[in-house]
């Protein structure tokens, strides 16, 4: 060849981004982590769909989890807050600005027990978050203490056994009003990423459940959320695939075998059944099953709930289009006549 | 249970003494949820629409219905406005309180009381009043069910011609009242009028207490701090208040709320404003945070109790540099101590709210206007200094009932402080968080949503450097405390003054903050008047303490630190403060009762540790 080969144009999303442009810090957390595997999910689902970094805001509360944050999409505004307690800081930013897109990333411990509280109240106010507990049943950042997720009678490397039951979230965030709940696990890749896609199309609180095995605290024998105890127990409800509202293509599907959700920006969830007549919009047969996978010892995953037409928080509140937080004197500010009026009602 | 701690002494209203005009306090004590605070607001009106000075304060249980609750109007020509100590007319309507009540009153001062309460039989040294209201109360109310509502403006009307106060104002008060309620207004005026007919043709005037027209209140209104607090939010431009309800600041955002639908409701009919009821004091302050750092002026309003809850999430705040204003409305105590009265306790607590080293700005309101005028100090200190700022208000201002000039139009331009827009960071190319750039401590910061690559910053607590990235190194947390540090001493010079009354070249001084104001002007005169002590008089205004507040320590023998908790808080403030050689200067004269500091009470403690 005698030409030099011209390198060829780094390939970039539909705004023109790399997917450079979504990448964070160097991950501090163990090698093997699910966190990380979470997090590169993240970085490709946010590229693929061509969301402005600028445009997110990430929330974390406190724990390994809430670490990760930092290791993902740095040309966005960050929030690392306290314990259990990411959920009012993201709902105070969204009530400022309702154009940010929040991403929340939480653990089970910061969620399913110093924030549970917390956490109740974002899903019942149906706030547009995307909310991911990285859930691996263990505090890893204190070192391997059992957390609420932790199943009936697993046990910690220590041999200590779990004699609590488990708080699902999945069915609690169904019960409270979250609009968009599913259940996957780190090292599903194609699950992961089609839910993750829905999730960042979806208006409302997404709430999704990863469950994301902890290599050094929590993947042993013994442990319901080892990477080897969840290859062999994952139930999937359906395949879970995303087609974006931008994307042309059509790709066929039997509507007999595969259930389409339209998303509230014309985007396509579609999930092809592997359980006959499973109805993701049915909230009770939402919970009845997974009550059901409880008895049966299945880990089950998949889209559990959608509700793509509830109003948000943000449409609640009836707020002015421009965001409250950049609002001009001259708007926030009444007039002279507004003062006098409110003094003379007071003579 | 007795409301006052008044030792029986020669009292102003004796047998046979001349005419006391526009100077008295009437205590009506009643059961709460009967209705009685309608008759109260009526007769503290009439007495202000004669152009007398008035004020009112509300002593009430933590309860809805059922228990006692009593109310204290004081009218005075002066223009003395602090609770009164001595009462002048008991209004007994509550069969449980009235004989105690009765017995805690000064020799010679009166009382009028349900006539089956028989009351005259308790002691010979009282004027005594009896009206039968229950007679009074079936010809002007039909309806029975309403009769215990109405049967307490009857007392106003007896009140209205026992002390010469107009009908004609009576009426109008009354018609202000029920503004809305056309037959309330009419009920309530024929109970007055019941009253006033009945006192005309039985009642023997034995008292000496007259209210005559004046002219000291024209042009003036009467509300209480929580709605200042709210009305002056509201033009202090807050666009954000999540909050949780708790006693005494509930009604600060509940009278927002209606004022913000009133007055902030765009011309698209979308609220240029959220106000969201969080589900705890947690939330509430995370709400605020997380809204400030996003870029909108956030507040919230509490109480001790919340200000302990918010204490975590002050700290994060404190450090990541987000602004926030918390209303404190100090009241007593836990949620089972005494949570409906007043006090100045949470002023160290809050001062110094959360954990590792950190110390907060603070403003004292005294008044109805500088609840209104510090709303916007609050909000333009918060976003200039990047950092929670409470307003430590009480119950005593937040919920009583106040006379003030009317309120100025804010006349400076909301300050934002240092933001840097997708402009800035254009001709800039980049910026450092955390980076002292003006001297002042202060970094510039960016809002999430700022179009901009370089805009984006990761907020944390104090673990990182000047780019925000994370540190654990031992100089960038030092220099990163240093500066925060530095931010605190330039709030020095731009938090409210002091305000001084007296030349300054006193030997005696006297220093206070907050409701204890109103007492302390009185006292200033009772000490020249009646001690011939004259004393000089600085109000702080914030914290932390400006150049004066030194001055003053300097410039007199005895500083007199007045305030209304246990342990001296302000004045443990200062002796962080001030010059360890000062300190044995400073007295301190604490008032804890859960009722509002009186001027008499202040004298006698000064004038006693005088030694005089």
């Amino acid at each position: 060849m005698s030409t030099t080969p011209t390198a060829p144009a780094p390939k970039t999303n539909r705004i023109g981004l790399q997917v450079l442009d979504y990448r964070g810090g160097k991950t501090t957390l163990c090698a093997g982590c699910g966190h990380n595997a979470i997090s590169e999910r993240i970085i490709d689902a946010m590229y693929e769909m061509g969301v402005r970094p600028e445009r997110v805001a990430k929330f974390s509360g406190i724990g390994c989890s809430s670490k990760s944050p930092a290791y993902f999409m740095n040309r966005s505004h960050s929030f690392n807050s306290v314990h259990g307690r990411m959920p009012s800081v993201a709902t105070g930013a969204m009530l400022a600005n309702k154009d940010l897109i929040a991403l929340g990333v939480t653990g089970d411990g910061d969620t399913v027990s110093i924030g549970a509280g917390q956490f109740i109240h974002l899903m019942r106010r149906n706030l547009p978050i995307i909310y991911i507990l990285e859930d691996n049943g263990v505090y890893g950042l204190t070192k391997g203490q059992f957390s609420a997720t932790a199943d009936l009678g697993s046990t910690l490397k220590t041999g200590v056994v779990n004699d609590l039951p488990p708080i699902d979230t999945c069915a609690l965030a169904i019960q409270l009003g979250a609009t968009l709940v599913g259940r996957s696990f780190s090292g599903d890749k194609r699950q992961l990423h089609s839910m993750l896609k829905a999730a960042i199309a979806h208006k409302g609180t997404v709430m999704l459940d990863v469950v994301s095995p902890c290599v050094t605290f929590n993947d042993h024998e013994g442990s319901t959320k080892s990477y080897k105890y969840m290859q062999a127990h994952e139930e999937p409800l359906h395949e879970v695939s995303f087609v974006p509202a931008f994307e042309e293509i059509n790709v066929d599907y039997d509507p007999g075998t595969t259930l389409e959700v339209t998303m509230h920006d014309g985007s396509s969830l579609r999930l092809r059944k592997l359980e006959e007549d499973y109805d993701p919009t049915d909230k009770i047969e939402a919970v009845h099953r997974l009550m059901e996978s409880h008895v049966k010892g299945e880990v089950l995953t998949g889209v559990f709930y959608i509700n793509a037409k509830a109003p948000s928080f943000i449409d609640m509140l009836n707020v002015t289009d421009q965001p409250l937080a950049t609002l001009p004197e001259s708007v926030v500010r009444p007039g002279r006549e507004v003062l006098e009026k409110c003094m003379e009602e007071l003579r | 249970m007795a409301t006052t701690d008044v030792v029986p002494q020669e009292s102003s209203g004796q047998l046979g003494q001349q005419r006391v005009v526009n100077d008295m306090s009437i205590q009506v004590a009643t059961v709460n949820g009967s209705g009685s605070q309608s008759s109260n607001t009526v007769l503290l009106r009439s007495i202000f629409q004669m152009g007398v000075p008035i004020s009112g304060k509300n002593l009430f249980p933590s309860n809805i219905a059922g228990l006692p609750t009593w109310y204290t109007i004081r009218a005075n020509k002066d223009s003395y406005i602090a609770r009164k100590k001595e009462i002048d007319l008991l209004v007994a309507m509550n069969a449980e309180t009235a004989q105690d009540d009765v017995k805690s009153l000064a020799p010679g001062a009166s009382v009028l009381y349900d006539e089956p309460l028989a009351l005259d039989k308790l002691r010979d040294d009282l004027i005594f009043y009896s009206v039968p209201y229950d007679k009074l109360v079936a010809p002007v109310c039909p309806e029975a069910k309403l009769r215990k509502l109405i049967k307490n403006m009857i007392y106003v009307g007896v009140v209205a011609q026992l002390f010469e106060i107009e009908m004609g104002e009576v009426e109008n008060a009354i018609r202000k009242q029920f503004a809305k309620k056309a037959k309330a207004a009419n009920l309530n005026l024929a109970a007055a009028k019941a009253g006033y007919d009945y006192a005309a043709a039985n009642l023997k005037k034995r008292d000496p207490f007259y209210i005559q027209r004046m002219d000291k209140t024209k042009g003036k209104i009467i509300i209480d701090g929580n709605s200042a607090a709210a009305m002056g939010c509201m033009f202090a431009g807050c666009t954000v208040v999540t909050w949780y309800p708790i006693t005494p600041s509930s009604s600060l955002v509940e009278t927002m709320i209606d004022y913000m639908k009133e007055y902030r409701i765009g011309p698209d009919g979308k609220a240029t404003f959220a106000i969201v009821q969080a589900e705890d004091e947690l939330a509430a302050i995370g709400m605020v945070i997380g809204a400030g750092w996003a870029g909108a002026r956030s507040m919230t309003a509490t109480a001790g109790p919340g200000i302990s809850l918010m204490a975590e999430f002050t700290g994060l705040a404190y450090y990541v540099e987000v602004p926030a204003v918390i209303w404190d409305i100090q009241r007593v105590g836990p949620s089972t101590g005494l949570p409906t009265r007043t006090s100045q306790g949470d002023v160290i607590s809050t001062a110094f709210l959360s954990h590792g080293d950190t110390k907060h700005i603070l403003l004292f309101p005294n008044s109805m206007i500088e609840c209104f005028t510090m709303a916007q100090d609050a909000f333009d200190l918060a976003e200039q200094f990047q950092t929670p700022v409470f307003v430590m208000s009480d119950l005593d201002l937040g919920m009583n009932n106040w006379m003030s000039d009317p309120f100025p139009y804010p006349d400076k331009p909301i300050k934002r402080g240092k933001v840097l827009s997708k402009e800035d960071l254009e001709k800039l190319g980049s910026f450092a968080r955390y980076k002292d750039v003006d001297g002042d401590g202060v970094g510039y910061r960016t809002l999430p949503g700022t179009d901009h690559p370089a805009a984006a910053w990761f907020a944390r607590g104090s673990g990182h450097n000047e780019k925000a990235q994370y540190s654990e190194r031992p100089d960038d947390f030092e220099r990163n405390m240093e500066r925060i540090n530095k931010k605190f001493e330039t709030a020095r010079s731009f938090v409210p003054r002091p305000e001084l009354t007296g030349s300054g070249k006193q030997k005696v001084g006297i220093l206070a903050y907050g409701t204890s104001h109103w007492a302390i002007v009185e006292s200033l005169d009772q000490l020249s008047k009646e001690h011939n002590l004259k004393a000089d008089y600085l109000r702080v205004r914030a914290y932390p303490f400006t150049r004066e507040v030194h001055d003053f320590i300097e410039q007199h023998e005895h500083v007199y630190i007045v305030e209304q908790n246990r342990d001296a808080q302000m004045a443990a403030l200062l002796k962080l403060d001030i010059k360890p050689e000062l300190t044995p200067r400073l007295r301190s004269i604490c008032h804890i009762h859960g009722l509002p500091i009186d001027a008499r009470s202040v004298t006698d403690e000064l004038m006693m540790m005088e030694g005089k």
